[in-house]
């Protein structure tokens, strides 16, 4: 394999419950760029979130290998931090706290007290909750502790963000608002993200790339979209533009004519014989 | 509506001090004026029950007419066992102390053991599920022979007393903790000792109070029967003592202190608890 980033390869997942195994997800291969933007998506319950898992070291795959910068990863760390879907701040610290929590265990060699202090504070303010430093998460609003989620994931200068549908517990106009912030700081520091996600719009809007996992058990990667728009990316700009609702019409093709159903796939794809002449690159 | 009117402008102009005596009389009127209401009520009922010359127990007006030497001196000492309520009671005190002291520290560590290993917990479970349910005084003879000696038999049967309640509700909450905040500390890469304090602790803190509140209530519930058995100054002997000497006021007049002294156990508890956990129970 080529020497990408971050390489999954060949990682396959398998449960066993009371004798019964279940094979989650099959064959998986990708390559990461630095300073990519990746988006997973798929149906509920096709195995995309234990991918995520896999690649943060949360769970262990039964075969296959995830290298990041040349290490091979099997165990979680800060070089991976996790945005968790439900934000997971602890609610007995203060948004300061745990931030500093996690900044004071990275950095506790390589930063000095007042370094780690301004360090915490610099990344609160990139999310732009400066303001509500010592309020507890639940005295502040679901988007609001997403905001501190990413701060402190962010706080760990990881080599790869992983985000954990990070906006699907939020309401509709917050989420656009936070998607613009993840955007921006994005920009700013050219981090390389993988984020799951079940929703188009998200994926097409924020992603370089869009990698399409078939429906479960035995996921695989069904497709992969290059997103070719430049950036920065408006969102109402984007609306009327022709290439991207043309990449929101492949995402929703995947998704809902070829991936609605599993066992029909086959005489699916011979029906609806127009769609494939549209078909973009294998993975 | 008159005085509402008056005492919205008053609540204007003294801004803070206005409200909060505003706040006060309705608190005395709707929180104090009941209990005391059902409390007079009682009193009569049992002063019109006791009051026949025939009655085998004092009405509270002869109550506080045969006992009114030991109200008002809590604290006499003419030697040996004839010591004020005061003392006798904390004597109790002293002995739940201890014994209730040594339970916290041994049933939280026994806790976070079963909590955190299913090994333990297959293990000392069935032990702890057949031990909680002896009575507390079936271990005093027992502790007697063992220890020869009436102090540390007491403080053995509190400590054997409150200690169960304080275990399963400590393994329940460390069995509880929610996955996300294990995956924030591995993503951390927080050390056992750091999760134990920062995570785990915390986390499981408004489970352990429970268990610790349950604990305190038991501990008092034994004491006065321990110390029966045992004799010497404590409240308990000061019941059996009475009813020996028939001086059916005296028990009357200890019950009250029994039940007053409890109650605020048991407040004691619940307000250190809700200082600590404060904030960890919602999110």
């Amino acid at each position: 394999m080529a020497a990408h980033y971050l390489s999954v390869e060949q990682v396959e997942m398998t449960f066993e419950t009371k004798g019964a195994t279940t094979n989650v997800l099959k064959e998986i291969s990708l390559g990461v760029e630095r300073g990519e933007y990746i988006s997973i998506i798929g149906h509920s319950g096709c195995g995309k979130s234990t991918l995520l898992n896999i690649i943060a070291g949360l769970t262990e795959s039964t075969s296959g290998a995830v290298i990041l910068d040349g290490k091979e990863v099997n165990a979680p760390g800060p070089d991976r931090s996790v945005v968790f879907q439900n934000h997971s701040l602890l609610p007995w610290l203060t948004v300061y706290e745990n931030v500093s929590l996690a900044v004071n265990k990275t950095f506790a060699r390589s930063k000095s007290k007042t370094e780690r202090h301004e360090w915490i504070l610099k990344n609160l303010e990139m999310v732009g909750m400066s303001h509500a430093l010592n309020k507890r998460p639940a005295e502040i609003s679901g988007g609001m502790k997403q905001r501190v989620g990413i701060a402190r994931a962010l706080s760990m200068e990881p080599k790869v963000l992983l985000l954990d549908e990070p906006f699907g517990a939020l309401d509709a106009l917050t989420r656009a608002h936070l998607q613009e912030e993840v955007m921006r700081i994005q920009d700013e520091l050219g981090n390389t993200v993988i984020m799951i996600t079940h929703d188009v719009d998200e994926a097409v809007l924020l992603s370089d790339r869009i990698v399409m996992l078939t429906n479960g058990p035995s996921a695989r990667i069904g497709e992969v979209l290059n997103i070719d728009l430049p950036r920065p990316r408006n969102r109402i700009a984007l609306a009327d533009d022709a290439k991207y609702n043309h990449y929101r019409q492949e995402v929703l093709r995947f998704l809902y004519e070829k991936q609605r159903k599993v066992e029909s796939l086959a005489e699916h794809r011979e029906k609806a014989a127009p769609i494939s002449s549209a078909k973009k690159a294998h993975a | 509506m008159n005085t509402s009117t008056r005492s919205d402008t008053l609540a204007k102009t003294m801004f803070s001090i206005g409200p909060s005596l505003l706040c006060l009389r309705d608190t005395l009127v709707q929180k104090v004026l009941p209990p005391v209401v059902i409390l007079a009520l009682l009193m009569g009922i049992w002063e019109i029950l006791c009051s026949s010359p025939t009655a085998s127990l004092p009405a509270p007006s002869q109550v506080i007419s045969d006992t009114w030497e030991l109200i008002i001196n809590p604290f006499y000492d003419y030697g040996g066992n004839d010591k004020g309520m005061g003392w006798q009671i904390l004597a109790s005190l002293e002995r739940v102390a201890y014994g209730y002291l040594l339970a916290v520290v041994a049933g939280i560590s026994l806790g976070v053991l079963v909590g955190q290993s299913t090994w333990a917990l297959r293990g000392l479970d069935p032990v702890f599920q057949v031990l909680r349910t002896v009575p507390p005084l079936a271990w005093l003879p027992i502790s007697l022979a063992g220890f020869q000696d009436s102090t540390p038999s007491a403080i053995f049967v509190i400590f054997i007393t409150a200690i169960w309640p304080i275990i399963i509700n400590t393994s329940v909450g460390v069995r509880n903790i929610p996955e996300d905040y294990r995956n924030v500390a591995r993503v951390i890469r927080l050390n056992g000792y750091e999760y134990f304090t920062r995570i785990m602790l915390p986390a499981a803190a408004p489970y352990i109070f429970s268990g610790l509140r349950i604990g305190v209530g038991l501990s008092w519930l034994a004491i006065v029967a321990a110390e029966m058995l045992i004799g010497g100054v404590g409240i308990g002997f000061f019941i059996w003592d009475a009813w020996n000497a028939s001086m059916l006021s005296d028990i009357v007049l200890a019950l009250v202190y029994v039940g007053i002294v409890g109650f605020f156990l048991d407040r004691i508890v619940a307000f250190i608890g809700n200082l600590v956990t404060r904030g960890t129970t919602q999110s």
